[in-house]
């Protein structure tokens, strides 16, 4: 098998033309030139250069945006004192190991930069964007890579249908320049399991839950979910919902059961919901926003189920983050915050079927 | 018996389930970002050719099956059980009418194929993708028709029955793929 390979250093001696149109031709500027060596060694990337340039030029979209929106980018650290408590993340752990230093002191790849920003935004530096790369342990498949990379925004005083218009607006201007036409649907959680299950999320029965997954052939539940229905939940929309989804269609399902809350303050006409919206695109998960919780009371309660929940299944219990909670108690302003998964949105660009297509070098040949 | 958790599900992994062997068609990691990770897996039974869906909870370890695909000749049937060797170590197996299937009509004295064994004893035989059988019974050969079309049925010295052009005639030997069951063409 022959592919056809970059490789760096073999320069031309332009770099382009200055002309920005130019400057993201088909394949960019020529700085490679193209050579054929037989697919053999790991050494080497597989991604096509057509995929790095598609990524870099991501890139430069979204910073675009947000200069134009006067949103601030940061960076936060990548290795911190403290991690998530949530018991469906499992984080990577390392030691900090100094000659003379007393003791080894465990620090923890990020999940998500989202405590340190809102920290930052506690501080009072107003809204803010990062592109950042985020860890978790374990995650490996078509749709995961246990390094990857998220863009991370927070913007103060919007509620999340305001983000939402964001949202919108900014996958409008990244899919103009690759060509992606897509079309954009709103939805509740509750909306979209009585469309596609006939099921109401909160009241429908445990039992119908259970008996809608064997009807659809998905035998095994139980032994997944037991009688957790926060487990049915997303049991049933993975397994059930997702495979369903109109291709094309940027969908943004929003007002998730308080079963599944996370980091999202309470809809304040109905406590049984959160003000948390997920973003689906070609089937695949691709976002995960909130109408942040500001209140530090209700966050600590969270964080100390989360332990519970931890302990109880027999995962490792790190302490929870206090500098976020101190932070919250100083005072979050009102702000309403979104994280999206660069790969996968890179991955629909590019109509590339795995992760792995859009990673220079990904998990195995890291 | 070894055992492997999900992580190192993939595709042609062979798997012990309520007592039968399966292997691995499709392995799927499912983990929604606030949610529990699964693994969508589809998989074959290889007793009974069936496939069937399953979902387990990342983390969860299975029995692996001692499952091998072998090469091995084939030797003679004595009517109830079909006998294969391995050539190296002059292994000799037997295998039931279960295990043999559709492959005994392909089955010709002498020739390759591959045996699953399962606990050392054989629970499937895939013959050669292609097969030279000779004709035994066809109707008399047309001459001067190479078109193919239509054709007419040939029975093959296994027993076989496939559909052969009309200027092939009795005693002639024809490959033909085991895989569709289908005439290739006529071996000199």
């Amino acid at each position: 098998m022959k592919s056809s390979r970059w490789i760096p250093g073999q320069a031309n001696t332009s770099l382009g033309s200055s002309n920005s149109k130019d400057r993201w031709g088909p394949f960019g500027p020529q700085y490679f030139f193209q050579i054929s060596i037989p697919l053999t060694a790991d050494c080497l990337s597989d991604c096509s250069r057509e995929i790095l340039v598609g990524r870099a030029r991501l890139y430069a979209l979204i910073r675009e945006f947000f200069d134009e929106q006067s949103v601030l980018e940061v960076e936060t650290p990548l290795l911190c004192q403290r991690t998530v408590t949530d018991p469906m993340l499992d984080p990577f752990v390392c030691f900090y190991d100094a000659a003379g230093h007393p003791a080894k002191l465990p620090l923890y790849l990020q999940t998500s930069p989202e405590f340190a920003m809102k920290r930052l935004l506690a501080s009072g530096v107003g809204s803010i964007f990062q592109i950042s790369k985020a860890f978790r342990n374990g995650e490996v498949g078509r749709h995961h890579n246990p390094e990857f990379t998220l863009l991370e925004w927070y913007r103060v005083g919007f509620d999340l249908e305001t983000l939402q218009n964001e949202v919108e607006a900014l996958f409008c201007r990244v899919a103009r320049a690759f060509d992606f036409q897509f079309a954009v649907e709103r939805t509740t959680y509750c909306e979209i399991f009585e469309k596609y299950l006939g099921l109401h999320p909160l009241e429908s029965s445990l039992d119908a839950l259970k008996a809608r997954a064997e009807e659809s052939g998905f035998y095994d539940g139980q032994a997944l979910c037991g009688d957790h229905r926060a487990h049915w939940l997303d049991f049933l929309f993975s397994c059930l919902i997702q495979p369903e989804l109109p291709p094309d269609c940027l969908l943004m399902v929003s007002r998730y059961p308080d079963l599944l809350p996370s980091l999202a303050r309470k809809a304040e006409d109905d406590e049984r919901w959160v003000e948390r919206v997920e973003l689906f695109l070609g089937g695949m998960e691709l976002g995960n926003g909130f109408h942040e919780l500001t209140d530090p009371v209700e966050q600590e309660q969270r964080f100390l189920k989360d332990l519970a929940v931890r302990k109880q299944e027999g995962l490792t219990s790190p302490a929870m983050d206090d500098r976020l909670i101190d932070a919250l108690r100083l005072g979050l302003p009102d702000c309403s915050g979104i994280a999206i998964g660069l790969d996968r949105l890179l991955m629909i660009l590019t109509r590339s079927g795995r992760i792995e297509n859009v990673l220079a070098f990904p998990f195995l040949r890291a | 018996m070894a055992t492997v958790s999900t992580s190192e599900f993939k595709g042609g992994l062979k798997l012990m389930m309520d007592g039968d062997p399966y292997t691995i068609l499709e392995n799927e990691f499912v983990k929604p970002g606030k949610g529990q990770a699964f693994n969508r897996v589809k998989l074959r039974n290889l007793k009974t050719g069936r496939v069937i869906e399953r979902t387990f909870k990342s983390g969860d370890t299975m029995e692996t099956a001692d499952v091998v695909d072998t090469d091995m000749q084939y030797l003679y049937s004595d009517g109830e059980m079909w006998h294969f060797m391995v050539t190296e170590t002059f292994e000799q197996y037997a295998a039931d009418e279960a295990a043999v299937a559709d492959a005994r009509k392909w089955l010709k004295e002498q020739d390759e194929c591959q045996v699953t064994l399962y606990n050392g004893v054989p629970i499937a035989v895939t013959p050669p993708n292609f097969v030279e059988l000779k004709i035994v019974e066809t109707d008399p050969g047309v001459r001067g028709d190479t078109s193919g079309g239509g054709g007419k049925p040939a029975t093959l010295e296994t027993g076989a029955v496939v559909r052969v052009p009309l200027f092939i005639s009795t005693d002639e030997i024809i490959k033909v793929d085991t895989r569709t069951g289908e005439y290739v063409s006529r071996v000199k």
